[in-house]
């Protein structure tokens, strides 16, 4: 039986004790699945799974409280679920997880580099090493490692780390550990370049803040800091200095909780790489404090607890 | 009008060259991965072969303007009494828009009705407007996301343009669609072109047929508006979405704005912003009350209004350009055609279930 067939028979019989499944069904065309809410067993019929099913459903899941909420999960998606476990944002009891063991998924950022235009892609095959398109009336081969999201790269958890049930074998580790070399390789730049470079980037930004919808673990939501009309903290302006500093809270207020899903990057329409910023404080977090964010849902994100003294800052020495 | 003129593709650099010597010519240019229209820079490359993620809209509808200065000047006689002195800002610029796509044009016609109408005239819209010129690329071959020919409209159409170009194998048929646009046309650098004219139009013709049948998105008007009180359709419909303003940042036909008051101590600036329907601050009252709370009445808002309350005050014309923007930008693929073709088959419960 394929993971597939597997996962359609355990969510048909879950269905009835849910309200809703979320997972994923094909979307306006070849190149784009799209969130599914299965609702019927009819439903469920049109779940796919697989390199196109790039949305973290767990997004979802502060939005639907009161429901009881059936979650299809890649292993960053369970990530999501975890931390948002770990704040008290979800009643675990309300969700039930159905996991399975995720071999990556594309970034069409980077299909768009391989193949150009992807608005015109007619078909897609996709095998667990490459993907068969049809553009324009012919064949492109694309080797999947090419178009892989670079979170799935450097993936040390492809099955959901939480699950109540599992279709297939779990599969091995992407990588073993993130040792953030793209951090550091940008760190290692002088600050004018930088700044420049974070300028440059966000004179293109739309102030839409799909990033911050996106984003599982953004939860103020209609309250953000960034709208509040009183008191008014941001201005409406269309500036560089506007944006940049949403783009700064979005990641302050993630550090530690961003469980790199790449989903604030992914949603954002003219392609900032803003998932640059998140991982720079996940490494900040994890040297000063050794945490993971949406790993174990017992731990507590650091910089919503306090110790009087911590044990990698030397507080009392100075 | 005039002749029809042909651009040698060797020479189109030089002929911006020489029109953004005299204007403001706004091109689409890539920027990091996205293609975004800017202010051309002689000698830059313009990404020409592929429609802008971001719509020409800011050109003429920047995505914050600033309506007016002010200072308040405390009365030294009388410190209690503030006045405050006021300087308007309406500082368009002569500008060309370069290489949008016919939808992209077009958008601003669904602009005119509502600031250039017979009961308002927006004056800082309409002395942009006037100072903008379009000169637009047809399109040849069409995205999977696009559905102009659905909404009145064809990837050769000009409408709302000044110039239409059509990419050929060697340059650009150039044909002046207004007086505007034939203005443009004195440049030595372009050659005669009557045949490549003829040539383009069968192209035109061609990438229309590549396009299908159109859908008939008329019957829309009624059965949207029928459906304004089934919050189940809208909550279905709506499930997916993220409530985020992608779609209607994005979109060239999207006009609401929001109006603040930017201070900084003694002086400010009275600000005109793209608003958007849908953020929870949209229609966000003074008292906290909220007539459109969730997700669904927004959605709602905003397919009702482009296929149905706006065709309702304006002969029948559809709020939308069918670019496809809020499709293939959303990052979680809704699709407006496919909620519009959902209400338009949608039964209502038979008249027998609905009384009980
Ligand atoms: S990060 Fe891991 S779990 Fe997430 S999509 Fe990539 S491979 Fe799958
Ligand atoms: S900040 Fe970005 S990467 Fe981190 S959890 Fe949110 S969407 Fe995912
Ligand atoms: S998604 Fe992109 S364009 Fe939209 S607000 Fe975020 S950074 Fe800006
Ligand atoms: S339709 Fe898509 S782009 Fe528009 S608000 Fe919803 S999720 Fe965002
Ligand atoms: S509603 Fe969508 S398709 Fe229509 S004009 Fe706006 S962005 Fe384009």
């Amino acid at each position: 039986m394929t993971i597939l067939t597997q996962l359609k028979e355990q969510i048909t019989a879950q269905l009835p004790k849910l309200d809703m499944v979320i997972g994923w069904e094909r979307g306006y065309d070849a190149l784009h699945a799209t969130p599914l809410f299965m609702r019927s067993v009819e439903d469920v019929e049109r779940l796919q799974i697989g390199p196109l099913a790039v949305h973290n459903t767990a997004t979802y899941l502060t939005g639907l409280k009161n429901k009881k909420v059936g979650l299809v999960v890649k292993g960053c998606d369970s990530r999501a679920v975890i931390q948002l476990q770990q704040e008290g944002l979800i009643n675990r009891e309300n969700v039930v997880v159905f996991g399975f063991p995720c071999d990556g998924v594309v970034d069409l950022t980077k299909l768009r580099h391989h193949i150009g235009d992807i608005g015109r892609v007619k078909e897609v095959k996709a095998s667990s090493s490459e993907l068969q398109l049809t553009l324009d009336g012919q064949e492109q081969q694309v080797t999947l490692a090419d178009v892989l999201a670079d979170k799935c790269t450097r993936c040390r958890f492809p099955n959901a780390l939480v699950h109540d049930h599992f279709a297939g074998a779990p599969r091995e580790a992407h990588a073993a550990s993130d040792d953030y070399a793209d951090v550091q390789a940008f760190e290692s730049q002088p600050l004018e370049a930088r700044f420049e470079h974070w300028k440059q980037e966000m004179s293109r930004c739309i102030r839409c803040y799909a990033c911050r919808n996106a984003c599982p673990m953004c939860v103020c939501r209609d309250h953000c800091v960034a709208q509040s009309r009183d008191p008014h903290w941001v201005t409406q302006e269309d500036a560089v200095r506007e944006k940049w500093l949403f783009q700064v809270i979005h990641a302050m207020h993630l550090a530690g909780r961003c469980v790199e899903c790449g989903e604030c990057q992914r949603a954002c329409p003219v392609d900032i790489p803003i998932l640059a910023l998140k991982r720079k404080l996940n490494k900040e977090i994890k040297e000063v404090f050794n945490h993971d964010a949406g790993v174990d849902p017992n731990a507590i994100p650091p910089l919503l607890s306090f110790q009087v003294e911590e044990e990698n800052i030397n507080e009392r020495g100075w | 009008m005039a002749e029809a003129k042909f651009i040698a593709n060797d020479k189109l650099t030089a002929w911006l060259d020489e029109l953004s010597a005299t204007m403001r010519v706004l091109a689409p240019a890539r920027q990091g991965d996205a293609v975004v229209f800017a202010p051309y820079v002689a000698g830059q490359n313009v990404e020409l072969g592929q429609e802008a993620t971001a719509p020409p809209k800011s050109a003429v509808f920047p995505a914050s303007e600033d309506l007016l200065r002010y200072d308040y000047r405390k009365n030294p006689e009388d410190l209690g009494q503030v006045d405050v002195e006021l300087f308007p800002t309406i500082t368009p610029e002569p500008t060309l828009v370069f290489g949008s796509r016919p939808c992209g044009a077009r958008g601003f016609l669904i602009f005119d009705r509502v600031y250039d109408g017979a009961k308002y005239k927006d004056p800082y819209y309409l002395a942009r407007r006037e100072a903008t010129v379009f000169a637009t690329i047809a399109c040849l071959q069409t995205e999977n996301a696009c559905f102009c020919h659905s909404v009145g409209s064809a990837p050769g159409d000009a409408t709302g343009s000044d110039l239409l170009l059509t990419p050929l194998d060697d340059g650009y048929a150039v044909e002046a669609v207004s007086k505007k646009g034939e203005a443009l046309l004195g440049s030595s650098l372009l050659a005669a072109g009557k045949k490549k004219a003829a040539q383009a139009k069968k192209l035109r013709e061609q990438a229309l047929k590549d396009m299908g049948e159109p859908q008939d998105f008329g019957p829309a008007k009624d059965k949207l508006l029928a459906l304004f009180d089934d919050m189940g359709f809208w909550e279905d419909v709506s499930a997916k979405c993220i409530s985020c303003g992608a779609c209607t940042y994005l979109c060239p036909t999207c006009y609401c704005f929001n109006i603040t008051d930017e201070n900084a101590g003694l002086t400010g600036r009275r600000v005109r912003s793209w608003d958007n329907c849908m953020s929870f601050q949209f229609t966000l009252e003074a008292s906290g009350h909220n007539p459109r709370p969730t997700k669904a009445h927004r959605l709602k808002n905003r397919v009702g209004h482009k296929f149905s309350y706006y065709p309702a005050l304006h002969e029948g014309i559809i709020a939308c350009c069918g670019c496809g923007r809020c499709i293939k930008s959303c990052p979680v693929s809704v699709d407006i055609r496919e909620i519009v073709t959902k209400a338009m088959a949608h039964e209502p419960p038979a008249v027998e279930e609905a009384a009980k």
